[in-house]
């Protein structure tokens, strides 16, 4: 089924010169199969994908790979260092991914311990001024925190990335008031990651004002994640419509839609 | 008698037949070289240079490539 595209065509976003009109970025892990990331991906609409950088199973060299099923020529590959906790070990995955794909726009993220896998902030930092010496172009998971974003913008990294909730949690944004502060304030894209739950965070996130969305288990843990993709592609066009459109004033009283005039007595 | 150099390879100690490059190792295991990245001792071996990187005894080889993440 072909999911119609509503929003305008010319209304793109653009990182590190990279110009997208999809304002979902979508993770690849998690999926029951090759064959279902694929066609979840397909249905969100999603140009810009984030992957993960692992060892080979050596084992088993003749596995499929992720790229023979989505397409590093389709889709930019966003690699991550999910699972670092440390500014080398982030450094270093992100010196492999590039020499593996051949680019130099990363996904940055320095973890604290679990359960809740917040943003390591002074890693970041850390991490983030290293790979930005060495000619990244750095896309930075963080914290909702608008002082150290600034800060990160500031360091010279070409997007601010926010999360809503902890990453998994499908918790939905927790702290919308931070996050308008945030978008406020940013000179370069700022997405929100982690924690959509569904298609209504997604829309909440873009009616805030922010640039793209990026999620993965929204979709990979859904019920029927290829119809989950499809919701959240029309969320996020649904939020970035009503964001261009401008919401109506909130008020504390009633104002009725009909007139007042011309009532039978 | 030609030395057998041991090296270890993503995490695992692992014997070679005899002196190899990178581009060879990657051969023998059945892996496509544009679709992996590969580190020695920390450092990584661009793409351009497997076939004239020679692995030494000792060695500390990662080799990685991309799979599913968020």
């Amino acid at each position: 089924m072909d999911t119609p595209i509503l929003a305008d065509a010319d209304d793109t976003w653009t990182v590190a010169g990279r110009r997208f009109r999809s304002r979902l970025v979508v993770g690849t892990g998690k999926y029951k199969s090759l064959e279902e990331t694929a066609a979840a991906i397909e249905a969100s609409g999603a140009e810009m994908v984030t992957v993960a950088v692992r060892r080979v199973n050596l084992s088993d060299p003749g596995a499929p790979m992720l790229q023979d099923y989505v397409d590093p020529k389709r889709y930019t590959y966003l690699p991550n260092t999910a699972g670092c906790h440390t500014a080398k070990d982030a450094v270093r995955t992100l010196r492999l991914a590039r020499e593996a794909g051949g680019w130099s726009l990363v996904k940055l993220e320095v973890l604290g311990p679990p359960p809740h896998l917040y943003p390591d902030m002074a890693a970041t930092f850390e991490a983030a001024e290293a790979l930005l010496r060495d000619g990244f172009e750095v896309m930075v998971y963080c914290a909702d925190d608008p002082v150290a974003a600034k800060r990160l913008e500031e360091m010279g990294c070409a997007a601010i990335m926010p999360l809503g909730a902890p990453i998994g949690s499908g918790l939905g944004l927790q702290n919308p008031a931070m996050l308008s502060i945030l978008i406020g304030q940013a000179r370069v894209p700022v997405l929100v990651d982690a924690g959509v739950g569904t298609a209504s965070d997604a829309a909440i996130a873009m009616e805030l004002g922010c640039d793209a969305v990026l999620l993965n288990s929204a979709l990979a843990h859904a019920g029927d994640p290829v119809r989950m993709a499809r919701a959240m592609r029309l969320a996020v066009q649904a939020g970035r419509l009503a964001h261009l459109a401008g919401r109506m004033p909130r008020r504390m009283g009633a104002d009725p839609s009909s007139p007042l005039t011309g009532l039978i007595r | 008698m030609r030395e057998r150099l041991e090296v270890v390879l993503n995490g695992e100690r692992r014997a070679l037949p005899g002196p190899a490059t990178v581009a060879v190792l990657l051969a023998e295991i059945g892996l496509d070289a544009r679709k992996v990245a590969v580190e020695r001792n920390e450092e990584i071996v661009p793409r351009s240079a497997y076939g004239a990187t020679w692995l030494a005894s000792g060695d500390a080889l990662e080799i990685v490539h991309f799979i599913g993440g968020g």
